[in-house]
């Protein structure tokens, strides 16, 4: 049954930009290998952390939405902790109203980029 | 020295706050989930020290409450929001 997540994670500032896009790949093969589908990908960019994590006050923000079955969270998560470059992650099950709210969102968004096209 | 405090007289007798009649904002705009997402958002609900602000001053009602105090510590988790701090706003 495929349940639809949403994970944001932080990435050190240090990474060059290929290192970051690495990451993010890596993180993204998870999902897709054990036929899990994204549903949407943002990118948040480096920004100013509330409180230092590990020493650092700036990170990279990344967010996927995906759908996926439960048992890739652990595998997905095992991941996370392996890997050094991810300060912080959190992964969420979307409820029904997080989905659509996600939805309008980004239709939201999609609008604003069409009226800046015009 | 405490005698002085007693003769102190109010020129203007001390006002009593009227009573807002406080409603929930998330029933009255519809809104039915609370992103965690949005610092901006979630600020309206910390005081100064980066605090929850209780029901009895936001007027939320129990439910949205919880939703509310759940996206704020995912926010905090994730660094959006401090869990300390001074002059917040």
């Amino acid at each position: 049954m495929l349940n639809q997540y949403e994970t944001v994670f932080i990435a050190t500032p240090v990474l060059s930009d290929s290192q970051m896009k690495e990451a993010v790949a890596k993180v993204k093969k998870i999902i897709t290998d054990s036929k899990g589908e994204i549903v949407y990908e943002e990118d948040w960019g480096l920004k100013k952390l509330a409180y230092p994590i590990q020493k650092k006050s700036t990170g990279f923000y990344h967010l996927i939405e995906f759908r996926a079955e439960p048992d890739l969270i652990a595998k997905l998560e095992t991941e996370y902790r392996r890997d050094e470059r991810i300060l912080r992650f959190l992964t969420m099950k979307m409820e029904k109203y997080a989905v659509v709210y996600a939805e309008k969102k980004r239709a939201k968004k999609r609008e604003d980029q069409k009226q800046e096209k015009e | 020295m405490a005698q002085d405090n007693s003769e102190i007289r109010y020129l203007t007798p001390p006002t009593v706050e009227i009573k807002k009649k406080k409603y929930c904002r998330f029933r009255k705009s519809r809104i039915r989930y609370i992103d965690y997402k949005d610092p901006e958002f979630l600020k309206k609900f910390l005081n100064e020290q980066g605090k929850i602000l209780p029901r009895r001053l936001t007027g939320t009602s129990l439910k949205f409450q919880r939703k509310t105090a759940v996206a704020i510590k995912r926010a905090r988790h994730l660094a959006l929001l401090p869990y300390v701090t001074d002059m917040l706003k």
